[in-house]
């Protein structure tokens, strides 16, 4: 069943939350996401949602902590510097396995920084942000359509593995204003069953403890050995990324979320221009399309990675490419959006030196 | 549970008080003659006497009484340091009819949990607050907190603390009193059986006044810390009354007329 | 004639912190010349003028404590509601053992 509206990215975010059956937020304002917060302080209320303004996003992951051990469908947002304040909160929730879903909609930093979008919190997305041995599961959308698509797997993947699920927007996503087309979903049909969770014990159990300390060094190391086990488990199953022209394609482009959508407008005018370009857009970057960029490395003659950042994926696109072939960088920092013409030029560039290279070829 | 007799137990004497049994069978951990202790028993008789083991999640923080899940067979979290009220708070939230409490050293509410204590209080969320205030941070070693007196001695305050550096003690209960959300306001301590007996109508009454959803109880037990103050529990006990109590007078501070 | 009471410790869990024999108003209490497997002198009934009045297991921290006491007032016989007691067991103190 179709239920189509034109609205913004934060608040196709909050009503696909609504409709996801998520029953309590807890978040602080900060531009550019406050939107979620007032979207479900209205919206979400009126439709038997927790929603609480909390006095800090440190607070607020705490709740989403307390919740989420309470057995509750939970979430927080921010943008950045207050995603910076959560990671204390998202490592305990990592390791005392609680499923929730955080959103960052990312903004230009470091420090204060700018209410522009930004892709700068790759690092602290992926490779952990917080301390310890944990990962996030990390989906990253590229348009409006895919902030809401996103939560109801964001919430079903973070109770399939009992873990954290970050959706990693931007300023962009969540200020335009797109078509969205909400998925049919029933909430009651995706209850996770939650025999660990601390609802009061009743005579038939013993007491549920949710916690993150294990002082014994054996019980810890065993703890993690299951996280990882747990990440290796959603790499096996849960990567995703899309491909845009990459059956034939001599140079690929890697991008993800808005970066994605203005390297697609390159590589359409590439190849109108004769340049057999193509686009692996990762959705999921952790886990990280490591084969897909892979088995594609094996076959371009160049690799360039686009991001709105000082380059952080490029870290792991060459990890995945491994030497095969020469990866190059394209990006612009502190808020500012690289436009699809800036894109084509370094193509452009990298394609020339390609042939300046290897002359005899050609 | 061996129990070591010196008289033989004859047929005409009855239990009159056994521990509770909403206790775990772990030995506590607590150094001897910490007040600890006797919170945890006293919080947990009254738990048994009211039938609610079933509905009560507490809420651990970080300190001494880290540990506090594997004593008490109830369901609970441990919050990351400071932040057990606002734990405590969506756990209420989210399970509005069951019993919810959270269990607080003085660093953890009133150094890096000010805030979220303040504003669940503030909140009047419908929970309690059991605030152990020995004026010191036991766990790591005896530092000072925000609620150590003037003069006294700890490892960051070598010589005693003074106003220049450290500032005053804080009184975080009667800042917390002066909050309309926050119904019921207690500062007690667990040094004399009528001071326990005292301390158990304290809890007795916020479990109630959570029933009846009347806001924010608040309970401050003044107590001791024989390790951190480098005195015997008899000694410490005495230093309490003589020194602590002048500034935190045990009392009930906000209740119902 | 004075109540009669009698308390039971456990001797493995108590750490010899002394409240209770300082709370008792009877002066029932005293620390035992043994050592417990954690290294404590344990506390123990010293005299027989126990009354039950429950003040060492209000104080006591780590409710190692149970308390028993006559009932006077129904015409019914009580009966101690506890299990694994070791009856007749006694404590040797420190001038016991040293006058035999």
């Amino acid at each position: 069943m179709s239920d189509l509206k034109l609205m913004k990215g934060n608040e196709a975010l909050a009503e696909a939350a609504i409709r996801a059956g998520c029953q309590g937020y807890f978040g602080y304002p900060i531009t550019p996401q406050s939107e979620i917060l007032e979207y479900l302080a209205g919206e979400g209320r009126a439709r038997g949602m927790v929603v609480l303004q909390a006095e800090s996003e440190v607070a607020s992951i705490n709740m989403v902590y307390g919740a989420a051990g309470a057995g509750a469908r939970v979430m927080t947002s921010s943008s950045s510097p207050g995603i910076s304040l959560m990671q204390e909160g998202i490592s305990y929730i990592a390791c005392a396995e609680l499923p929730c879903l955080i959103v960052n909609v990312n903004r230009g930093g470091p420090g204060l920084g700018t209410i522009q979008p930004s892709q700068g919190d790759y690092f602290q997305s992926v490779k952990g942000g917080g301390h310890g041995d944990y990962r996030l599961l990390v989906l990253a959308p590229s348009s409006v359509q895919e902030m809401a698509d996103f939560v109801f797997d964001a919430f079903d993947l973070a109770d399939k593995y009992r873990t954290p699920v970050m959706i990693l927007a931007d300023g962009a996503l969540g200020q335009m204003m797109e078509k969205v087309d909400f998925r049919a979903y029933d909430p009651a049909g995706h209850v996770v069953a939650k025999p660990w969770a601390t609802t009061g014990k009743p005579k038939t159990r013993a007491r549920n403890i949710i916690t993150s300390l294990h002082i014994d060094p054996e019980k810890m190391e065993q703890i993690n050995i299951h996280l990882q086990e747990k990440y290796r488990l959603m790499a096996e199953n849960e990567t995703r990324c899309e491909h845009f022209h990459t059956d034939d394609a001599e140079f690929l482009i890697v991008a993800y979320g808005l970066a994605a959508r203005i390297a697609q407008g390159a590589v359409e005018a590439a190849r109108a221009e004769g340049i057999r370009a193509g686009l692996l857009r990762p959705v999921t970057l952790f886990p990280y399309p490591t084969e897909a960029i892979r088995s594609l490395a094996d076959r371009v003659r160049g690799v360039l990675v686009v991001e709105m950042n000082a380059g952080q994926m490029i870290e792991d696109v060459r990890l995945a490419v491994e030497g095969r072939v020469g990866v190059r960088f394209y990006g612009r920092m502190g808020g500012i959006i690289p436009s699809p013409d800036e894109v084509l030029g370094a193509l452009r560039k990298m394609v020339k030196e390609d042939v300046a290279q290897h002359e005899e070829a050609y | 549970m061996e129990h070591q007799m010196t008289q033989p137990v004859s047929a005409d004497l009855s239990c009159v008080y056994e521990r509770p049994g909403t206790l775990t069978d772990t030995r506590f951990h607590y150094c001897p003659g910490c007040g600890h202790g006797v919170v945890h028993r006293v919080l947990m008789e009254v738990v048994e006497e009211l039938g609610i083991q079933e509905e009560t999640v507490g809420v651990a923080p970080v300190g001494c009484s880290v540990f506090a899940y594997n004593y008490l067979d109830i369901d609970m979290q441990e919050a990351a340091h400071g932040r057990a009220s606002a734990v405590a708070t969506a756990v209420k939230r989210m399970l509005p009819g069951k019993y919810v409490f959270s269990y607080q050293g003085d660093g953890d509410l009133a150094a890096i949990g000010t805030a979220e204590t303040i504003h669940t209080a503030n909140r009047g969320e419908n929970i309690l607050v059991l605030f152990i205030n020995n004026a010191i941070y036991g766990m790591t070693g005896g530092q000072m907190a925000p609620t150590t007196l003037l003069g006294m001695k700890t490892t960051t305050s070598p010589v005693g603390r003074t106003v220049e550096t450290a500032g005053f003690p804080l009184k975080i209960t009667e800042l917390v009193a002066m909050l309309p959300g926050v119904y019921y306001v207690s500062r007690n301590s667990v040094h004399t059986p009528g001071a326990v007996r005292h301390l158990k109508k304290a809890i007795l009454k916020s479990f109630q006044y959570q029933k009846e959803k009347k806001g924010t109880c608040f309970i401050e037990v003044v107590s001791n810390c024989p390790s951190g103050w480098k005195m015997t529990p008899l000694e410490a006990n005495k230093w309490m009354v003589d020194n602590m109590f002048p500034f935190y007078p045990p009392g009930e501070i906000k209740a119902p007329k | 004639m004075a109540i009669k009471g009698t308390v039971a410790f456990n001797v493995e869990t108590c750490k010899g912190c002394e409240l209770c024999i300082d709370a008792c108003p009877q002066e029932s209490l005293g620390l035992s010349g043994e050592i417990n497997a954690q290294g404590y002198h344990y506390a123990v009934l010293v005299k027989d003028n126990c009354t039950g009045c429950v003040n060492c297991a209000l104080v006591c921290p780590d409710a190692v404590i149970t308390v028993y006491r006559e009932d006077r007032k129904s015409g019914k016989v009580p009966v101690a509601r506890i299990s694994n007691v070791t009856e007749n067991l006694t404590v040797t103190l420190d001038d016991e053992r040293n006058n035999p």
